[in-house]
């Protein structure tokens, strides 16, 4: 093969792979800035672009207390899983990270198993479940099947961070003489914590969000903001939605900004 | 301060028995509801008290549940061919840029990840839309008089949970680029092999570990995600997850419904069992050159 020709293959394939990722990263943002625009809209439908732009449906959102009421439950039970998750899950990764033996690899896949199983399928058995027992459903309910779903992300990132904390940190500290609870509060946790951040974020972005667990788990007492959206747009595309999409969207950015800052998010995912 | 009492290779090791808060919890919370599942599709009737495998005969032997099957195993897997198709490119992007592209890009992947389902659903509907942005482009442009019907559609569906599902696709391939010895990209290049040669013959094996990460995560995201379904997919076509939440929840035939998530389940078990064996396959194949 010619130099030239050499030459022109090799910036053919960095164009074709450069417009392509360009062209596909555009098809991932553009979706959200459609709908941060489109809630600006001062008119009652969701056309692009908007004939005029207006704060009303902003306005309107201080309003729909049903969205509201969905909202604070949403936020309580995300809460709360993700408190669960930590405790239940940090202790589950020290557990099984450092351990070979063939216990800890069931164990870390069996902690693992929700995020391949179908939820929606979980989401019905756990409603079977409570209802064999005499659980009502309830927020209870709900953040024990959130929990089961967003332990996962915890235990996985805690394992991704401990797999990296140098064995001999441990070693020496206890040569010098610390106890090994001392040498966990001292030496492990520091080092682990940003895993363990990024972590429960996931989970509790993720428990916020979740729908096919709630759908079965919920009632009119404890609607979940996700799924009163969905519901809301079956019957309509309404424009308090938007509205609603794009605080979301705002507030999600600036959670990952923060999360960039304080524990490296975009390393830790890719590492 | 107590001295350490345990023999030093000890100390670099956590007890097994930190595990077991959580281990009940899925015991009771997860493994239990699971079985009762599996219990429960095992009925020929409602009430659960004639045993029989009735609930499975019903499904396969019916033409309209296998279709409801097929098709979802048929969009998971357009979903992952979407996805991996667009996600290399930006993977290998991130590779070969500054840190502070590295981390725009990251933070535009992950952010579909991280904002509501139901909210990047809902903005695929004004986009794909009769009023949405395509059309309204198309017609000002005078390239259509009528409105495309794109929502609704296999096509639109497609675009938007390839969106929606790339970052899971991404993240591993962007790991397993970053592991590739760049030594080896060069030296493919000495002895004579031109970009291409060197992307299908060098890093696409090489990556295949992530890749093949990427197209289980993806493909299991895709078959099981109701939210977007029902909203892009649309009354027309029924996949899985609706088919099973009708059957539970509207028609409140449980053993029926307990039936479709077992089979659906296993359906997903077979395909990640199916990528992992792939992926062993490539393992040896990547090590081999």
């Amino acid at each position: 093969m010619s130099q030239r020709q050499r030459n022109w293959e090799a910036l053919s394939f960095q164009i074709v792979m450069t417009v392509v990722a360009v062209l596909a990263l555009i098809l991932i943002v553009s979706p959200s800035l459609v709908v941060v625009i489109v809630s600006f809209t001062s008119g009652f439908s969701l056309k692009f672009p908007p004939p005029g732009y207006s704060t009303r449906w902003y306005v309107e959102l201080w309003n729909a207390w049903q969205l509201q009421f969905a909202a604070r439950n949403s936020l309580v039970v995300a809460l709360w899983s993700t408190g669960l998750s930590i405790m239940l899950g940090v202790a589950a990764a020290l557990a099984i990270s450092r351990s070979k033996t063939l216990t800890a690899k069931l164990l870390d896949s069996l902690f693992m198993s929700p995020l391949v199983l179908p939820a929606l399928a979980f989401g019905l058995a756990a409603l079977m479940f409570f209802s064999l027992i005499g659980l009502p459903v309830s927020l209870l309910t709900l953040v024990i099947g959130h929990t089961i779903v967003c332990v996962p992300y915890v235990v996985r990132n805690t394992v991704a961070a401990l797999a990296q904390l140098e064995p001999t940190l441990l070693e020496s500290s206890a040569i010098l003489g610390a106890s090994r609870l001392y040498t966990f509060r001292r030496i492990v946790l520091p080092l682990i914590r940003p895993g363990i951040i990024s972590g429960a974020f996931i989970a509790f972005m993720s428990s916020f969000d979740n729908v096919p667990v709630s759908l079965f788990l919920r009632d009119a007492a404890t609607d979940m903001l996700p799924i009163r959206m969905w519901q809301d747009l079956e019957g309509k595309l309404d424009v308090t939605i938007a509205a609603l999409s794009s605080v979301l969207i705002i507030a999600t950015v600036a959670l990952m900004a923060i999360m960039e800052r304080t524990t490296g998010l975009s390393k830790r995912l890719t590492g | 301060m107590k001295s350490a009492t345990t023999a030093p290779g000890d100390v670099t090791s956590f007890s097994l028995g930190l595990a077991l808060p959580l281990g009940l919890v899925f015991a009771i919370f997860f493994v239990l509801p699971l079985a009762q599942l599996l219990f429960l599709s095992l009925h020929n009737d409602t009430a659960a008290t004639v045993w029989g495998l009735g609930q499975y005969v019903k499904f396969l032997t019916d033409p309209f549940s296998l279709a409801v099957l097929g098709s979802t195993l048929l969009l998971g897997a357009e979903v992952t061919l979407a996805c991996l198709v667009l996600g290399y490119p930006i993977a290998w992007l991130y590779q070969r840029s500054g840190s502070r592209v590295q981390t725009l890009i990251i933070m535009i992947v992950l952010l579909p990840l991280l904002t509501s389902v139901v909210v990047r659903t809902f903005a695929w509907i004004v986009i794909l839309g009769r009023q949405g942005i395509i059309n309204s482009v198309l017609q000002s442009l005078g390239l259509i008089g009528t409105p495309l019907r794109m929502i609704y559609t296999q096509g639109g569906l497609v675009a938007a949970l390839a969106q929606v599902q790339m970052p899971l696709m991404v993240l591993p391939l962007i790991t397993a680029i970053g592991r590739i010895d760049p030594n080896l990209s060069d030296a493919s290049a000495s002895l004579g092999a031109g970009s291409w040669r060197t992307f299908v013959k060098v890093m696409l094996p090489l990556s295949m570990p992530g890749i093949i990460a990427g197209c289980t995560l993806t493909y299991a995201a895709a078959i099981t995600a109701f939210i977007t379904q029902s909203l892009v997919g649309g009354g027309q076509m029924l996949f899985m997850p609706m088919y099973l939440y009708q059957q539970a929840s509207t028609l409140q035939n449980w053993p029926f419904a307990a039936a479709i998530s077992i089979i659906f389940l296993f359906a997903v078990l077979a395909i990640v069992a199916l990528f992992s064996t792939l992926g062993r396959r490539a393992r040896g194949y990547g090590d081999a050159r």
